[in-house]
């Protein structure tokens, strides 16, 4: 570790030195990078503010599909059957006072609508509701002056499900180098979210005695309903426990040479509060059923290098390498590599192969092994030991005349890939990408 | 074992950076790096690619995409 740290702060110097020795030798040292090679006549053209305009607006659609044998909702046994239709909308504005500064707004909005036969299971019987949505509006504003090559900005983002909201803020800052071949970013984040404490039936105490002729259900949407005879319900609302997440994360990108730009990334999260799901069951070694109980925090420690390289005239490497570390003893490596070949210069597809390890958390178990002697506990196949592979092909259009001549349709893009991982679980995904201007 | 041959992959990939060191580059050659594949992001079409991951796997983050937030879980 002390290796790979000490090594990226030596080339991010390294990189420093080299820029500093030729901007000393070079002619233009004390002209701002973008007047190079511009006429030496003056531009005498006034500049005229542009206001407000939409600069860019995306939408993406994908299917997802999902099967496996490890729900945690049933202890690390039973259907993860799981379907989910998600689409979102980028809006980008963007207006500027001067000729050097632009400010800019992005305008997010998201909608998922999903199906899981294991949340059928929350109820004892197997008959709870197994479909649920989820709506995530963002809000960014970002700064940048290209004169400096300075940007700031703030974030805000909500998402909201029938039994998690979460609330989220960012500030986040860039510098670019002198240069402009380099640029070092901040990011702070910090979520509150609010987990809703839905039990599984059998761990739900009879609020009071039902009244002849009715029954107290709980259902999956988290409420739990007097029923009678003729249809009447009543709704009780259920305590929430709070999880707050804080994130610092900083990246370096820097341009190598005229084929070669690299980034390295790193991430400091803390975590608190309630990190569980109550109504993830565990089996324990004698057979009888609780509820998952793990720490109220976690420290993770991702670090990341991503390096793209323009092999030839029309191929291009994209590869991301993740190392992961968190203090409930998960390691972790990710490795990706894509290949985007430019079949012309507007079309190009776009294979790509991710290889995914992973160790066990000290506090996961299967079925039935966890004894009664243990402080925390859990059945959730996201904490187990595996492997995965994620491979597919993507395809993207950007003709400059528009997609099928259509002059703000700019950009159209395909991808598909299929998921594995050796707990047996499998997916797949298919999302479209359609970029207007 | 994997992961100490990992770091020191990950560390030698730098030193070979370094070796190669850094080129200052005026904007009229950097037409292969602004290609629009050349970024160093995430596609847009990645996003939910991202999501699913997030959830099954018990890592995250250093991918600029988001590290807290939405259980996403069901």
């Amino acid at each position: 570790m002390k290796k790979v740290l000490l090594s990226t702060i030596g080339f991010a110097f390294l990189c420093r030195l080299n820029s500093y020795a030729q901007l000393k030798n070079s002619p233009n040292v004390n002209k701002p990078l973008f007047y190079v090679g511009a006429p030496s006549k003056a531009d005498t053209t006034a500049y005229e503010a542009r206001p407000l305009y939409i600069d860019e607006f995306n939408l993406v659609s994908s299917y997802y599909s999902q099967t496996g044998d490890h729900s945690a909702i049933t202890g690390g046994i039973g259907t993860q059957n799981v379907t989910d239709i998600s689409n979102g909308i980028d809006l980008k504005l963007a207006w500027s006072n001067n000729g050097y500064s632009k400010n800019s707004l992005n305008i997010g909005l998201g909608i998922d609508h999903h199906t899981s036969a294991s949340s059928a299971f929350v109820t004892s019987t197997g008959g709870g509701k197994q479909d649920g949505s989820r709506v995530y509006p963002s809000f960014d504003w970002t700064y940048e002056n290209t004169k400096s090559g300075t940007s700031f900005g703030l974030g805000s983002y909500y998402s909201g499900e029938y039994n998690y909201k979460s609330l989220g803020a960012d500030l986040h800052f860039s510098q670019k180098t002198s240069d402009k071949n380099g640029e070092f970013s901040i990011k702070t984040q910090a979520y509150f979210d609010n987990v809703v404490m839905i039990y599984p039936t059998e761990f739900v105490a009879a609020v009071a005695p039902a009244p002849a002729g009715t029954t107290y259900i709980t259902t999956a949407s988290g409420n739990l309903v007097l029923s009678n005879g003729s249809g009447h319900k009543q709704s009780v609302s259920l305590p929430t426990s709070p999880r707050n997440t804080y994130t610092a994360s900083l990246s370096y990108s820097e341009i190598i040479n005229s084929r070669l730009q690299l980034a390295v990334l790193a991430d400091v999260v803390q975590q608190s509060g309630y990190l569980g799901l109550p109504y993830h069951r565990v089996y324990m070694s004698n057979g009888k059923d609780t509820l998952e109980h793990l720490p109220s925090s976690r420290f993770k420690l991702p670090l990341g290098l991503r390096a793209n390289y323009f092999l030839g005239d029309n191929i291009i490497l994209r590869s991301y390498y993740r190392y992961y570390m968190d203090d409930w003893n998960t390691r972790s490596n990710t490795a990706n590599i894509e290949v985007a070949f430019k079949v012309s210069p507007f079309f190009s597809i776009s294979p790509f192969y991710r290889y995914y390890t992973q160790t066990a958390a000290k506090y996961f178990a299967p079925y039935e092994v966890h004894t009664l002697k243990e402080t925390y506990y859990t059945s959730n196949y996201e904490y187990a030991a595996f492997n995965a592979s994620f491979f597919g092909a993507g395809f993207r259009i950007a003709p400059p005349k528009g997609v099928a001549g259509w002059q703000s349709l700019h950009e159209i893009e395909f991808r598909y890939g299929h998921y594995t991982q050796t707990t047996t679980l499998a997916s797949d995904v298919f999302s479209v990408s359609l970029g207007f201007k | 074992m994997m992961i100490k041959l990992t770091m020191r992959l990950c560390a030698g990939m730098l030193l070979i950076i370094m070796a190669t060191s850094c080129v200052h580059l005026k904007e009229y050659q950097k037409s292969r790096i602004n290609d629009s594949e050349m970024a160093l992001s995430n596609r847009k079409a990645e996003k939910n690619e991202l999501n699913f991951q997030s959830y099954l796997e018990a890592s995250s983050g250093a991918n600029a995409g988001k590290t807290g937030g939405g259980c996403g879980c069901n």
